[in-house]
């Protein structure tokens, strides 16, 4: 399969976070990003994020990402895909609206650029998907399904529309004292029409994605441990108007509705164990990067698209077996362009030592950028 | 902002409590009545008491009106056999300025929201039901709005009125008139293709 490559050549940023002004220009392989902590390294790497997803991954507030006493950020971004140039756009000013524009083009939605340059970042931060409440891994499923079906994510919307109709509808009947069945079942075949749609993609995705992930993680860890990850949904077994048929009473007494997609669930295992109660760190790790990795090969065979990878922080936990198979597999180019932090010089020159790629080293301190003239790559 | 007379803070309060005025606003027309004829700002404040105390609601249909029964519903000329369901009365001025219905209104006050607190209980629905039930409307034309809870009181009157002899129809949804395709959004569309019409239909109008 050819995917289109894509890279972003050139990053410019004025007041993000610590960076007063920088400006990088990156290989369309390996960039790395050294430093000690705090000075910058995963802002580069959030920076990056926002051009793709016009928003920060670790702070959703817009305002708060602006460096302290500034009144305005900027990033771009000088992207290329395939033979085309996208040169991308955002500007941030206090108590203003967001800026964001594709070749000097305002974007009306926010909504139609996510999408048109796939990434995946790979942080510390995904240890929530196995330490957080279902939700989380919801919006895994949601984030990465409604990348290629808008529909997907209207039918979505209109769910959780209902759904807000429908639990209102329950506080009423209680705080009234009375209950009326045709109105209930209005919402109930509406929450059963988007909510059996959403099931059928989810499930589908998932038949797509398990094997991709397995894979990953079978080479992550040289075959030691078999990792399993199960879809959970009431769905499985039952139409919604069913299950909802079933559950009424219990809705009513609880006030809210307690079957239905919104409360779906992945269900992470190493063996036959949850990997939240029994897996090591360095196992859960393997098993958040492992799902990245399947995440990205998810993307770019849908899109056709190679996307960036970030990897934050992850040589940080992982014995040497593993940081070697993962460094098989970029050496291998199977990735595109990716952009890695780490607080070890040292550990990144061994690491690409024997390794023949087009490397480059930024040092980052105090929120300034420093193209190493290193040993394998000229300036 | 301090007035200098108790007087007028009293009457830029009561503008200010009108949707959409500020205070500035508000001072603003408070100061312009101070500049009319003690007569025109009369007439002006009687204008809103008579609307409030006078106006009613038909009896009928639930237009406003000023007697028992509103214009619309006093009209012989209308077609009894057509009944129109609409959310407020704005919705019969739309309908009217089209010169395309001759037939007689219901308005519902709203539609089905528990969001917003509203219930079929709260809506004109009893007496809809009740009119049809009378037996002389043949045809019930749904003209809410295109919303998740527009159609969602779509499928409640369809079916509370499903046990009488009644032929229930929704107003066309698709692309408008005058639009070009490209523009045209992707739901919009995709209904449009889907609810295809025969084109000799169209021909005959």
């Amino acid at each position: 399969m050819t995917a289109k490559k894509l890279h972003l050549q050139q990053l410019t940023l004025v007041n993000f976070k610590n960076y007063v002004e920088a400006e990088l220009s990156f290989s369309p392989q390996v960039n790395c990003f050294v430093g000690n902590n705090g000075e910058g390294k995963t802002n580069l790497l959030d920076a990056i994020y926002y051009l793709s997803f016009c928003k920060s991954y670790f702070n959703p507030i817009d305002s708060q990402n602006i460096r302290h006493n500034e009144a305005f950020l900027l990033i771009q971004g000088n992207f290329e895909k395939g033979e085309q140039h996208e040169k991308i756009h955002c500007g941030i000013k206090r108590g203003q609206k967001k800026q964001f524009r594709r070749n000097k083009k305002e974007y009306t939605r926010l909504a139609d650029h996510i999408g048109l340059l796939p990434l995946v970042m790979v942080s510390p931060a995904d240890i929530n998907l196995v330490y957080e409440g279902s939700e989380v891994r919801r919006k895994f499923i949601d984030g990465v399904v409604s990348q290629f079906n808008k529909a997907y994510l209207d039918d979505l919307l209109q769910y959780i529309r209902v759904l807000s109709h429908r639990n209102a509808l329950l506080k009423q009947f209680a705080q009234q004292r009375m209950f009326d069945a045709t109105s209930l079942e209005l919402w109930d075949m509406q929450l059963d029409e988007f909510g059996s749609r959403i099931y059928q993609h989810r499930k589908a995705f998932l038949n797509d994605f398990i094997p991709l992930f397995r894979e990953h993680y079978t080479k992550l860890s040289e075959g030691r441990e078999v990792p399993d990850l199960e879809y959970q949904s009431k769905l499985a077994g039952a139409s919604l108007l069913e299950l909802l048929e079933q559950a009424r009473e219990k809705d009513r007494v609880v006030q809210y509705t307690t079957v239905g997609i919104h409360k779906d669930d992945l269900v992470f295992r190493l063996g036959d164990y949850p990997i939240k109660k029994f897996g090591s760190q360095g196992q859960q790790k393997s098993y958040l990067i492992a799902l990245k990795l399947a995440q990205y090969d998810y993307i770019r065979q849908q899109k056709e698209t190679t996307p960036l990878l970030l990897l934050d922080d992850i040589f940080d936990k992982l014995d040497a077996h593993r940081v070697k198979a993962l460094m098989n597999r970029v050496s291998s180019g199977s990735f595109g362009q990716i952009f890695i932090t780490d607080t070890d010089r040292e550990r990144l020159d061994r690491l690409f030592a024997d390794i023949d790629i087009d490397c480059r080293i930024f040092n980052i301190v105090e929120g300034q950028a420093q193209h190493q003239t290193a040993e394998n790559h000229g300036a | 902002m301090d007035l200098p007379s108790s007087l007028l803070d009293q009457a830029v309060e009561q503008f200010a409590s009108l949707p959409g005025i500020g205070r500035k606003t508000a001072l603003r027309l408070a100061l312009h009545l101070l500049k009319q004829s003690p007569e025109e700002v009369s007439a002006f404040g009687n204008a809103f008491i008579r609307m409030r105390n006078e106006v009613q609601f038909c009896s009928r249909c639930h237009n406003l009106c000023e007697t028992e029964l509103c214009s619309i519903c006093r009209n012989p000329k209308r077609e009894v056999a057509l009944l129109c369901v609409v959310e407020d009365m704005r919705d019969i001025i739309a309908v009217e300025n089209t010169q395309q219905f001759k037939g007689f209104y219901h308005v519902l006050g709203g539609v089905i929201s528990p969001m917003d607190g509203v219930g079929p209980n709260d809506l004109q629905i009893e007496s809809l039901v009740n009119r049809v039930a009378e037996g002389e409307i043949k045809e019930v034309i749904l003209a809410l709005s295109t919303t998740m809870e527009g159609d969602t009181t779509n499928f409640y009157l369809y079916k509370k009125l499903a046990p009488f002899e009644v032929n229930i129809t929704t107003i066309a949804r698709g692309v408008a008139i005058g639009d070009e395709l490209e523009y045209t959004d992707e739901v919009t569309l995709g209904r449009s293709i889907l609810h295809r019409t025969p084109y000799e239909a169209t021909l005959s109008r």
